[in-house]
This record gives C-alpha cells, structure tokens and sequence, in this order.
C-alpha cells in the first residue's frame, strides 16, 4: 500500500492561505506571575463540562503554578472532525478531552499524540480503562468521569405491580412484555426521534457475544467475524422480535430521547434499552424517578452468560504539539487526575453514574439505584466491555439501520448484512490489514 | 451561448452599433502605442489590479479544486492520503446506500422543479390579474422563500409529527383514525419532503413568472380580447409561450437547487427513517462526519458531474427553445 504524506502539507498550505487571509490565529498565553497556563478542550455537554470544570478547579487549588482553563467544542460526530482537524493542523490546545476505544484509534494516536506509558500515574489506572487508552503497546490517557453500562433501565413500580422477576434470559424478557403489554403499558421505548437510541439493542448484546465467542472482537477486527453470522446477529434479531411483537410505544419512530425518559419515569413504558449516561437526565424528571428507575443487563439465550455491556469514561490525552515545560505541566495534570483526590473533587461537583477507573476511588453513599446497580455487577465481575473499545471498527451507519430493522423497513439479516458493508469502508479508511 | 446572443441581437444592435463605430480609432491608438517599448507595462499595469482578487480566487476556490480532485482518488484521514484510484467511485456506485440516494436525488430534484413551474405560473398568472389585496397576496407567497431552511425544516418536523403534529391532530379530528406519519413513514418521507420543499420555493418561481408576464406587452392582450379570445385562450396562446424564458429560469434553479438539496432534508429527517430520504448531498455530508473524507469528496465530484451532466444539456435545449420562438 503506497502512502504519500501529502495529506498533512497540503492541509497546512491551505490553513496558512486561511490564516494570512482572515488574520486570525490562536495563541496560548503563558501566566505574567510564572504559573504556567494550559488549555484543556472538552466537549461541551452539560456533563463535561460540570465534570471538567470541577477537576480544573480541584488541581488549580492544590497550587502547582499550573492553571487550567476549560474551552469547549461541539459534541458528536461534529465534535469528531474538529479534534481530528484540530490535530491535523497542530491547532489542539495544550490537553484535550475525547473518546478511549476506537475512537481514539481513529485519531492515529502515534502521530498525534505524545504517550504516557512509562510515568508513574499509570499504574494507578484500572487494567479495562489502561486496555482502552492504548494503540501498539502505548497508553495515552486517564479516565475523566466513570464507567458507564448499557443496559436496560426499567420502572419499577410497574415492576413491582406486575409481580415481575428481573430477566435473567432473553425468554423471561420477552415473558415479562407479554405480562407488561396486558396491563396497558408499553413495554418497550424506542426513540428513533435521536437515531443514536436506536442501537442500544445491538450494542448492549455484546456481553453476550462475547460470552458466545471470547475472541469475536479479534476475529471481527481481523475481517473473520461478521454481524451477519451467530452470535453477533442475535442483536439485530431481537430488535426485530421486539418490534415484530409489538412491544413499542406507538409513537416510537419520532418520540425523542428525553421523551423516552419521561415515559420511563411516568410509568407508560416500562423498560428503556439506554446508556447509563441518561441517569442525570432521568433523576431530574421527577422526586422519586432516582430511586425508581433501576437498571438490568440485556439478557441472552443462557442464564449463565447473564452480564453487562459496559462503557469506559473519555480519556484526557496530550496532542504532540504540546512541549517543553507545557510538557511537564500537562503531565502533572494527568497524575493528579488518576488519583483518589481527583474522584473525590467529581464526587462533590456531580453525582456520578457508575463506578470509577481509578484505584482506590469510591462512590458517595446516596446514588441513584441504577448506579448501583452497576456498580453490583462490577463488584461481581460480571461485566465485559462494548465492542468499541476491543475493535477500532463501528460503522457510521448503525443508527440508521437499527432504525430500519426496528420500524420494520428490512429484516435483521439484511441489516446486519448491510452493517457488515458499512464496517468495510471503516476498516479500509484505517487501513487494517485483511480488508 | 452563441445562439442567446442571437436571439438578442435585434434589440441589442443600436447599443452594439456605438463600440463598432468607436473602434477604428482605438485600434488606430492602440498601434501608435505598440511602437513604443513601455507598451506592455502599459498593457499589464491595469492588470495589477486583478491580482488581489486573483490571489482570492485562486487561494479559496482554484486551489481547492483541484485539490479536491485529486483527493477523491484518495483514501484520506486528514492525517494522510493513500492513492487508490477508482476505488472511491466505485464504491460510492455499488452501495445499496449510496446509489439509492442517487435516485431520491433525481426524483426530488425532478418533482420540485415540475412542481415549482405548475405551481409558480398558475400563482403568478392569478396575482398579475387585478384582485383584491394584490400585494399583500405577492408577499405572503414570497415570505416562505426569505425563512431559513433549518427553521422550516425543524418547524414542519413538529408540524407534522404523527401523533402530537398539529396536521395529524386536525386529520384525527376529521377522519376519526390516526394520520400518516408523514415524516417517519419510509414510502411518503421523500414526498412530504417536497412537498415542503416547493411551499418553501414557490414564491421565487411566482415572482419571476409575475415578473415574465409583466413584460409581456399590453397590445398581444387587448388585440386577443379584441378577437374574442377567452382567459384560457390568452394562457395558451399568449402568456405560456410568451413567457417561457421565465420556465426556463425556474425549470434550471430550481432543478440546479433541487439536485443539491440538503438543509432542509437534514434539518427534517436527517436522510431518515433508515436511508428513505437520503440523498446525495447527505450522503457526503454523512461520509464526511464519519472521517471517510476521500469518499466524501468523491460523492462531491459525482455530485458536480450529475448536475452538470443534466443541467448542461437542459440548459442548451431551453436556449435553443427560446430562440426558436
């Protein structure tokens, strides 16, 4: 395969063009008073920003003459091609916030990014996060925020009325919408309002094909491995049997992700296949919503397989273009964030939504039942992780094609068949070997 | 573009005859200059002058271009480029995905500008006529076209929202059943969309055939009148042919703007349900979100090739149409 590095030149003979012709540039000032200032981008989500701003506050109190100041960006993929440009144009502030797993593969962190792998602080971070940050043997960031789950959250009250058992396997879930349906409720919400929603049924039954296949991501990765085959079709299927049954809500082809969390809280749906990111946004909806809302894996065909599809936090990295003393700054940042201190500052800003991936840190007392639920299944060992970060290969398409085998446009097979495709140009773009 | 200039010689000729007349004596000037040796900084000193704007040109658009170019023919990360040939193409050609959104492309480029001529000439016909609140009625068509597409877009998915849209509440209350999801159901989705589509860009196509029958003169009317001819005799025989250069303003803007639509679909379905009203523009922007930046940039350059492939022709026939009237 030739490679021309023409790419990086011609990108920056384009940006110099723009620069000398808007006269705009971005510059980082260093502190009058010897305290060295560094940039620290983060997307900008409620949550990011809550939990951003914290440890920024909690390390520039801890009086290291180093100053960190938060800017934002957009989130998403639009997010995704500012860091990527960013990057590419040496443009990236001092520390910058982003996806661990694939996402960050998709960053070609060797060249745009500076490895911590031999300082201390690593050591301090938990094996399944250090697993996520690392790309050939090189680790590359620490965990901001905590673990999270996909699974799904249920009500319940309704739960409770209904005299139902948490399912353990796929057939006791789908016994329990029967029951759940009878009673006038809708048992499953779908929100293919924010297409995103719609993947949870494909993504949180990786625990399961993991259980099925241990080496499914290596296989997958090496092109061996399709969605179209057992066991990683099984996702595809349920969200066809789920809407086949009809077990949604009625209004489920544009009903909204905070919608879904309304009719979860209110008690007209009973069950949401959802990341466990939505816990803040589900707490606020109602007094008792926190302690309402619990949260179980998605099952699978064997009680013995039974497990959560767990999520790692983002991770804050060093782009290259960082140096020198800024250098030595950014990774004083880095060891305090990967200490008990720096859980204990997120702790008090915000109420955090699972475990951390930091050794020695623990969660506050009053937290959300769902969290808790999470953090059992940790406790337990009874998590593996999301596809994401065992294979750098997601296709930007999944969205669209869950919602397609989920209203019922094609069938599982054909779109598991067409996800496979889609994955093809991803490998490609990254230049994997074996596609 | 030489059979345009003859079709506008007979009334262009008195304003050309002055230059002709004029021209002798610049040649005449011209050649007494050409002797001297400081002619061509002579010459190239009012080309200086372009050279700003040039250099603009040359940096933001040329430059791109073919930069452009080149990439489609390249698997490119940002980060570097691998020379791959046709491949891009050829994959953009044999996804399922991709050629399907070729088709929504054709069928919503194709439906919104026959849409908007009918439309546009049948309201413009009605507001040249002396009715009440004439002006009033001109803006209110126009209005649509001056809202941003976004906001269209977003207002029309609430609007049209199968079970809280105010369309279907007023539907349930006539027909007693729940209405169509007009957005979410993959079969209509494309259609809803130009229907939107054309209530948003209809008052352009009005106000450039009110302006097409305004210039047609008065005499063709009162003569017909005169004649005994009827209101639909007059459209068939003297507004319809007399104002077809304005068809063929709106059947190429509309067709060029309706080939590359994409604001207005993203803002509503986002190409959705699935890939129901994706078309080729979304398609790139997707492949550009996803990183797939050479792909993206070579939907870009089928995008250009598609349009002018039609658009180039059709302009040519059009022209020569005008001509022959």
């Amino acid at each position: 395969m030739k490679s021309h590095k023409i790419g990086p030149a011609l990108v920056a003979t384009a940006v110099v063009a723009g620069l000398a012709l808007t006269g705009c540039g971005s510059g980082g000032a260093d502190g009058t008073d010897g305290t060295i200032e560094l940039s620290l981008l983060v997307d900008k989500s409620a949550q990011m920003t809550t939990m951003a701003q914290a440890m920024a506050d909690g390390f520039n109190a801890s009086n290291q003459g180093i100053t960190i100041k938060i800017e934002t960006r957009e989130e998403g993929t639009e997010g995704d091609n500012i860091v990527k440009t960013k990057l590419a144009t040496d443009d990236m502030a001092d520390l910058f916030q982003y996806n661990s797993g694939a996402l960050m593969a998709a960053l070609d962190p060797a060249g745009t990014m500076t490895p911590i792998t031999g300082e201390s602080f690593v050591s301090n971070l938990e094996e399944t996060f250090a697993t996520a940050v690392t790309q050939d043997g090189e680790v590359y960031g620490v965990p901001i925020g905590q673990a999270q789950a996909g699974g799904i959250f249920y009500n319940k009250k309704v739960y409770a009325d209904l005299g139902l058992e948490i399912p353990k396997t796929w057939d006791e879930f789908m016994a329990n919408n029967a029951t759940i349906k009878e009673a006038g409720i809708d048992p499953v919400i779908q929100t293919y309002g924010d297409t995103w929603t719609s993947q949870l049924f494909v993504l949180a039954d990786f625990n399961n094909v993991t259980k099925a296949d241990s080496g499914w991501a290596a296989d997958y990765t090496a092109n061996k491995a399709k969605y179209a085959d057992e066991p990683a079709i099984k996702g595809f299927e349920r969200l066809q049997e789920v809407y086949e049954a009809g077990y949604m809500n009625k209004d489920f082809a544009s009903a909204t992700n905070s919608q879904g969390l309304q009719m979860l809280v209110d008690g007209t749906g009973a069950q949401y296949p959802m990341l466990s990111f939505v816990i803040p946004a589900y707490a606020e909806l109602s007094d008792d919503a926190a302690e309402n809302i619990g949260l179980f894996a998605q099952p699978g065909d064997k009680l013995s397989d039974y497990g959560m599809t767990a999520w790692m936090p983002a991770g804050i990295y060093i782009p290259k273009t960082t140096t020198g003393d800024k250098l030595e700054a950014a990774k004083k940042f880095m060891s305090w964030v990967a200490t008990k201190e720096a859980c204990d500052v997120q702790n008090e800003a915000y109420s955090p939504t699972g475990p951390y991936l930091v050794k020695g840190c623990e969660l506050p007392e009053d937290v959300p039942t769902a969290v808790n639920d999470i953090q059992q299944f940790f406790t337990d060992s009874k998590t593996n992780l999301a596809l994401e970060f065992l294979s750098p290969l997601k296709g930007p398409n999944l969205e669209k094609i869950t919602v397609e085998v989920g209203s019922g446009i094609t069938s599982a097979a054909d779109g598991a068949a067409r996800y496979d495709e889609d994955v093809l140009k991803q490998a490609q773009q990254l230049g994997l070997s074996g596609w | 573009m030489s059979s345009s200039v003859q079709s506008e010689r007979p009334g262009a000729s008195p304003v050309q005859a002055l230059p002709v007349k004029a021209s002798p004596t610049r040649r005449r000037e011209g050649s007494v200059q050409a002797a001297r040796p400081s002619s061509f900084t002579k010459r190239a000193y009012p080309l200086w002058f372009h050279i700003p704007a040039a250099v603009i040109f040359i940096a933001l658009f040329i430059v791109p271009t073919i930069m452009s170019f080149y990439f489609a023919f390249t698997r490119w990360t940002l980060f570097e480029a691998t020379f791959i040939g046709l491949e891009n193409f050829v994959m953009f050609l044999a996804e399922p995905g991709l050629i399907g959104s070729l088709g929504h492309t054709l069928i919503y480029g194709f439906s919104t500008s026959a849409l908007k001529v009918i439309i546009g000439m049948a309201l413009a016909v009605a507001l040249t006529k002396p009715i009440i609140a004439r002006g009033y009625l001109r803006s209110v068509t126009f209005f649509p076209v001056l809202v941003s597409a976004v906001g269209v877009g977003l207002t029309f998915k609430v609007l049209l929202d199968q079970y809280h849209g105010v369309v279907n509440q007023v539907w349930t209350a006539i027909f007693g059943s729940d209405g169509p999801g007009w957005l979410t159901n993959p079969d209509i989705a494309l259609y809803t969309l130009i229907g939107i589509d054309v209530w948003k860009g209809v008052g352009l196509a009005t106000l450039i055939y009110i302006a097409g029958i305004t210039a047609i003169p008065n005499e063709y009317f009162e003569a017909a009148r005169v004649d005994g001819a009827g209101s639909w005799r007059i459209f068939r025989t003297i507004i319809l042919p007399l104002s077809f250069p304005a068809t063929s303003t709106v059947i190429i803007l509309s067709l060029i703007g309706g080939l590359r639509s994409f604001d207005l679909i993203w803002a509503t379905t986002g190409g959705g349900p699935g890939f129901a009203t994706d078309v080729i523009a979304s398609v790139i922007y997707k492949q550009y979100q996803a990183g797939f930046y050479g792909l993206s940039t070579a939907g870009n350059v089928i995008l250009f090739i598609v349009v002018t492939a039609i658009v180039y022709p059709l302009n040519r026939w059009l022209v020569s149409k005008e001509t022959t009237l």
